[in-house]
């Protein structure tokens, strides 16, 4: 058998989507974002909102987020994503608008305007990738980097009387009352890719109900930071940032989840 | 009406799409007033109280993205939260209009009128190596005829455009004539992300470029814009410069002093002439230049220690004397210490 008598359409299980153009991403083997970012094409293909959508990139390791989309997206200044994003979706309401943000990004730089954003409730969606660490900059200490955990600039580990505590930032978000969606996914696992999918969409979907904001946070990994290989950064990641940062829905509807 | 309320009927007057604000003395009434005359109702104007200055330009940014007319205003330390944004605006070619009713620093420093934010406004307003077009209003009218101006020239350029106001002039009331309603755009920029068109590519606007080769290119692309604003958009307004030996130059509020200076010193049988930039970038240096050429001296009058004559000098060489005079910290000058200064420098016999 000829590999041209395999390749035929009924064949067919996966294909890349149409909205990613045939590039080569910039991040590292091995690390999440590229798992993020295609989910986030094909859902946005599956919607067919690829002509109503604009994104927002950040800075920091997904700053060339508009090479990778096959839709429109802008860069906005360090941490000011949400503020841009409310502005194009209070001149726009019928577009749907997300901004793509690592920790270092909206949690350390961007508090104010994203907790702002989350506050009046604009109906936009915010993607949160959490690795705990600058990935761009060559790996210093995050507002969400593990208690112990080194990094260039905690070369002896985090010290919490020194540096605070990992910042919980999409549970301070998810109290405020104009945050509709709040959940925390990862993509480490298939069956986290199909669950982290799934919130994706619905996180767009809900910009139509115009009840709030809708955060989409993701746990990933960071492998070049964290000085790992690719497949021990994600048990690393089950084992260290899942009890810190644990994966569930945080609020839902407007209401808070009960954790036990 | 205060300046500050016809710069604001203006912006609903003249179709802008987005207004974004913090409040902050002395210009406080625009935000209120656009919210009071319930400017969203009347045009469907988006108009947001934020949370910062920096939340504020940047909400700019976006706007300016989807190819909208949006402004911010504030006052000089508000402005320096902007810087960032504003830097952002030139490096991806955004249209935007940051009207800053100045106040004097530094620091917190004080809510009464300054004009120390020349150097910020034309020189630095931000990192990097652009420029911002600064329009200097001395009048309520012209605080409200700059607003249709600062848009045109915003879109025109693809640059972000300074309203240099200050305390005096936000604050003072005078009579104006309103510009007619014009409506808000319908159609927006082949550039601006306003989703993707089918079966054309997306667009995507950054201010970021790793390729240096490309970068120097797009900075040498804005420089070029500089230079065609310095050859077309120049802007001033000469006060009985035509037989003067002695020349004022003074924008803004102190334009408006300086002129109740020169017509006192004309009374006096001295003949003192005033020029005023109304554009402070690009700086009308030419028009000083030839102005060197046949008067005996100039006199820069500001509300800073010092900051436009620095323009003038370079306008003017060796040609002749320039000397400066001007209260500062949040004084104003008054006409009499103006003719004061000027006598004290061009009319005593060793003056200095």
């Amino acid at each position: 058998m000829d590999i041209k008598d395999i390749i035929r359409p009924e064949n067919r299980v996966y294909k890349k989507s149409d909205l990613l153009y045939d590039t080569t991403f910039n991040f590292c083997p091995g690390c999440g974002h590229g798992t993020i970012v295609r989910l986030i094409a094909e859902v946005v293909q599956e919607m067919g909102i690829e002509h109503e959508v604009i994104g927002i990139s950040p800075i920091g390791c997904s700053v060339l987020l508009y090479d990778f989309f096959r839709f429109d997206v802008i860069n906005a200044s360090h941490g000011r994503a949400a503020a841009a994003a409310t502005a194009l979706k209070r001149v726009m309401p019928d577009r749907y608008i997300f901004s793509y943000q690592g920790d270092g990004d909206i949690a350390a730089i961007g508090t104010s305007e994203t907790i702002h954003t989350c506050n009046r409730g604009e109906n936009i969606t915010i993607f949160f990738i959490n690795n705990a660490i600058y990935g761009m900059t060559g790996g210093q200490m995050a507002p969400t980097t593990l208690t112990g955990m080194k990094t260039s600039t905690t070369p002896g580990g985090r010290l919490t009387q020194e540096s605070g505590f990992p910042l919980h930032f999409t549970e301070m978000l998810a109290s405020l009352d104009g945050t509709y969606y709040a959940t925390r996914q990862a993509v480490h696992t298939p069956a986290a890719v199909r669950k982290a999918k799934k919130a994706i969409r619905l996180s767009l979907e809900n910009q139509k109900l115009e009840r709030g904001t809708s955060v989409v946070e993701f746990v990933s990994n960071c492998n070049s930071g964290w000085r790992m290989e690719p497949v021990a950064s994600n048990q690393w990641m089950e084992e260290h940032m899942f009890p810190v940062f644990p994966l569930g829905d945080i609020k839902c509807e407007g209401k808070l989840i009960q954790r036990s | 009406m205060k300046g500050n309320e016809a710069l604001a009927e203006a912006a609903i007057r003249t179709g802008v799409d987005a207004f974004f604000g913090y409040p902050i003395t002395p210009q406080s009434e625009v935000l209120e007033y656009l919210l009071q005359e319930d400017a969203q109702k009347r045009t469907g104007m988006v108009v947001l109280q934020t949370e910062s200055e920096t939340a504020s330009i940047n909400m700019v940014y976006g706007a300016a993205c989807a190819g909208r007319r949006a402004m911010t205003s504030s006052s000089s330390p508000g402005i320096s939260l902007m810087s960032e944004g504003i830097s952002y605006l030139a490096g991806a070619e955004l249209p935007g209009v940051i009207v800053n009713v100045a106040r004097g620093g530094p620091g917190l420093g004080t809510i009464q009128p300054a004009q120390s934010d020349y150097f910020q406004a034309t020189k630095a307003p931000g990192h990097g190596d652009f420029r911002q077009l600064v329009l200097a209003p001395a009048s309520v009218q012209e605080m409200a005829d700059f607003i249709p101006l600062a848009f045109d020239l915003a879109f025109k350029y693809r640059n972000p455009v300074m309203i240099l106001s200050d305390g005096v002039i936000g604050q003072m009331m005078e009579k104006v004539y309103l510009p007619e309603p014009r409506p808000r755009m319908t159609e927006f920029p082949e550039w601006a992300t306003i989703g993707k068109k089918p079966g054309k590519e997306r667009k995507r606007i950054t201010s970021l470029n790793l390729i240096p080769l490309e970068h120097e290119k797009h900075n040498q692309k804005l420089q070029a814009k500089y230079r065609q604003m310095e050859a077309e958009e120049i802007r001033y307004e000469e006060y009985l410069c035509q037989d003067a030996e002695y020349i004022m130059v003074a924008y803004g509020a102190s334009a408006r002093i300086a002129s109740r200076a020169v017509e006192m010193a004309r009374a006096k049988g001295i003949r003192v002439g005033l020029f005023r930039p109304v554009t402070l970038f690009p700086f009308p240096a030419p028009q000083i230049e030839a102005l060197s050429l046949r008067v005996k001296g100039f006199l820069s009058i500001e509300m800073s220690a010092g900051q436009m004559i620095e323009d003038i000098r370079l306008a003017v060489g060796k040609n002749q004397r320039v000397e400066h005079f001007g209260r500062y910290g949040g004084l104003v000058h008054v006409p009499e210490e103006i003719l004061e200064a000027f006598e004290r420098f061009y009319m005593e016999p060793h003056g200095h």
